[in-house]
């Protein structure tokens, strides 16, 4: 009987450390991230960032979390008791449930499902309720018409990144993430080199899909209080914010695996030879990586006026080396796939995530409506026509035999052509209503 | 052991919730769910079904119910907005324009 | 007691329980958040009879697209004063009564004819990677099907936005 029990448990035990070292480890990463925005944000715009709480303002996280944490939940009247508790918790569930297919290492998934791409956009469709849920149950005009106007953007925004990662799935030929970033390592080439147009239209798709801006009309400070979060404070609060930087982890994670090759070292595929040196030897990168960041905080430590920065700072020489050292000894462990795959991926993640953090503070905030027409007058169409592409340019290669590279530069051609189209002015129907109007008020005059 | 007369009394169950379900609210837009919920009993039975015969048939026959569901509540629910709109009521028993 | 039978009489359960409370609830909101938890345990139990697409397709067709359009519904023809009127119609308990004897009909029949099926214990057949197979499907046997679904999902979208518009 206990080994029936044991050997029924046995598949289950690696999944399950997974997942409670994921749950436990992203809110505390969520929290750093935010730090992280603010920091750059603060770089961006020649100032500091928080530099009190803690040195360098490295424990401002923890006492954000403490905060939220002490402070008094507040309940809305005649809000809607059973919505009102559940809606941050199923936005937040889903946000977590996501990491269940997300491979972030050769070893390192909790589950590789057949459909794994598929789960987790279904999953993220599912997020919507949390926000619509939320919105409704706070019973107040601006969570309302913030939920809606967010459930909506959302809602045009899925099927854009669905059809921009369907061209990605016709070159990998299977839904299973594990099996899209072994088919990159067969092909040699990360497929954004192959399809840039769909990893373009899914950059702005996820943008708008996790809410961030320029794409968060539903809940920008200025506009409608705070959207969907107006009468939710502390740690109600906290949960959607949990869950809006773990939804920007997951779709973070799904453009590294999709275009970015996943946990694949740069180049991993070149087996040849370049004046005499393997490309294996781009296997010390990443201790090269670490050494070079610990001779940047070196050069910043000896830049810092007050003594306990300048002591964290030293602190962060020393954590490089070490981090260095272990990549280096890595590589000749048996574990060194699951290592490098490892730093690979989160190296690609923060390089994403870098990207989502500049364009908050680069572009001014879509008006609704214009939100509204870029996703459906311009990214459907344009997501719809680079599959078209996609699929008669691999099926140029693939069954006329035409070389892979004029193949591409075809599609992708084609697809500028169609955007360059769209973009300029034959194509939008406003300008006859501009012209109508004119000629109305002018006639009138 | 599981076999597929499980899932035969599942699917009847929530038939029969369905059907209650239509039959007794008054509220149309509680009708309409009741009827996914019916629809979605017959896609139990039809998955199960092909899983035992092992073939994939009876999980493209629910692909095609699923399509026809949603076709089904986006015509169902624009009828009940464009009722709303004129008579401001979505209970079923004042929807009585056609008495005599 | 195999993790698979506790699994399936997790979410048989749940769908059912979520059904029941879901035709007894004052508020349409909150019928339609069972419903979503019965549609989930229905998906779930798709998940368990290996069938991973229809498992993804039910979360994302049904639960990410129609009951969203139901919630947004709800939400525009909210009446206060509707949660407070009678619920059930008048002829609830006859209608009641009525789909008990149409179920226990059904049940009957069951009962009666489960010698006839001969129903093996579960398909020796292991099933291959069900997406491909369904698309192999959907796209060899069953186009024409899958060619008339696509014209009735425009003759939908087309139906729901010419009723829904305030001038035609």
């Amino acid at each position: 009987m206990n080994s029936r029990i044991l050997e029924e448990i046995q598949p289950f035990i690696l999944p399950v450390i997974y997942a409670v070292v994921i749950v436990a480890v992203l809110p505390l990463l969520a929290g750093y991230i935010v730090l992280l925005e603010r920091k750059v944000m603060a770089h961006m715009q020649a100032r500091m960032g928080p530099m009190r709480v803690g040195p360098h303002g490295l424990l401002q996280p923890i006492a954000d979390a403490v905060k939220l944490l002490l402070k008094e939940d507040i309940i809305p009247d005649k809000a809607d008791k059973l919505l009102f508790w559940l809606a941050p918790l199923g936005s937040v569930t889903m946000a977590l449930l996501a990491y269940a297919a997300l491979p972030l290492g050769p070893t390192f998934q909790i589950a590789d499902l057949d459909v794994g791409l598929l789960f987790i956009l279904a999953v993220s469709s599912l997020g919507i309720y949390g926000i619509v849920l939320g919105g409704w149950a706070s019973n107040s005009h601006y969570s309302l018409l913030g939920a809606l106007r967010s459930a909506a953007q959302l809602v045009s925004y899925e099927t854009a990144a669905g059809l921009a990662l369907v061209s990605a799935l016709l070159l990998g030929g299977s839904l299973s993430m594990k099996a899209l970033v072994e088919a990159q390592d067969q092909i040699g080439v990360w497929f954004i080199f192959l399809v840039p147009i769909s990893f373009f239209i899914y950059m702005v798709a996820s943008i708008a899909e996790t809410n961030r801006a320029p794409f968060d009309l539903p809940e920008a400070e200025s506009e409608l209080v705070a959207g969907y979060m107006t009468e939710y404070s502390g740690f109600r609060w906290s949960l959607y914010f949990l869950a809006e930087y773990a939804n920007m982890i997951v779709v973070s994670g799904i453009a590294t695996t999709l275009f970015l090759g996943g946990w694949l070292r740069p180049l991993a595929s070149f087996h040849q030879h370049l004046f005499g040196m393997s490309f294996e030897a781009l296997d010390i990168l990443p201790a090269l990586i670490f050494l070079g960041l610990a001779a940047w905080c070196a050069k910043l430590a000896l830049r810092q006026a007050v003594p306990i920065q300048k002591f964290v700072m030293f602190l962060f020489v020393g954590l490089f080396v070490i981090l260095a050292a272990a990549m280096a000894w890595s590589l000749t462990s048996p574990l060194m796939a699951g290592i490098h795959g490892g730093f690979w991926f989160i190296v690609k993640v923060l390089v994403y995530l870098y990207g989502f953090l500049w364009f908050r503070f680069t572009f001014p905030r879509y008006r609704f409506d214009q939100l509204m027409k870029l996703g459906w007058q311009f990214l459907i169409p344009l997501a719809l026509v680079n599959l078209l592409m996609v699929a008669i340019g691999l099926l140029l290669h693939q069954q006329f035999g035409w070389w892979l590279l004029w193949s591409v530069i075809l599609a992708n051609g084609l697809t500028l052509a169609f955007a360059a189209w769209l973009g300029s002015d034959s194509a939008k129907p406003s300008s006859t209503e501009a012209e109508a109007a004119a000629a109305a008020v002018g006639g009138g005059k | 052991m599981l076999t597929p007369s499980h899932y035969l009394y599942l699917s009847l169950a929530l038939f029969t919730i369905g059907v209650i379900g239509v039959l007794t609210r008054r509220n149309v837009i509680i009708i309409l769910m009741s009827i996914e919920l019916i629809l979605n009993a017959v896609n139990i039975n039809l998955v199960a079904f092909s899983r035992l015969w092992g073939s994939v048939d009876g999980q493209v026959f629910a692909i095609f119910i699923i399509t026809d569901a949603a076709a089904e509540a986006a015509v169902g629910l624009g009828i009940i907005i464009a009722f709303f709109r004129n008579r401001e009521t979505v209970l079923a028993d004042e929807m009585d324009l056609l008495k005599w | 007691m195999t993790f698979d039978t506790i699994i399936f009489y997790f979410f048989a359960a749940l769908a059912v329980v979520s059904a029941i409370v879901m035709i007894t609830r004052r508020s349409a909101v909150h019928s339609a958040v069972f419903l979503i938890t019965t549609l989930l345990a229905t998906a779930g139990l798709f998940l368990q009879l290996e069938a991973e697409f229809l498992f993804v397709v039910q979360i994302i067709l049904y639960v990410g697209g129609i009951m969203v359009l139901f919630l947004f519904v709800i939400m525009l023809v909210n009446l206060d004063v509707a949660v407070r009127q009678i619920q059930f119609s008048r002829q609830a308990w006859v209608g009641a009564i009525l789909a008990i004897a149409l179920g226990a009909q059904v049940l009957m029949a069951f009962r009666l004819g489960s010698g006839a099926f001969n129903l093996p214990a579960a398909s020796t057949r292991a099933m291959q990677p069900n997406a491909e197979q369904i698309g192999a499907a959907l796209f060899q046997r069953y186009m024409l099907p899958f060619e008339i679904a696509s014209i009735l999902l425009l003759v939908a979208m087309i139906g729901a936005v010419v009723m829904a518009k305030k001038k035609i």
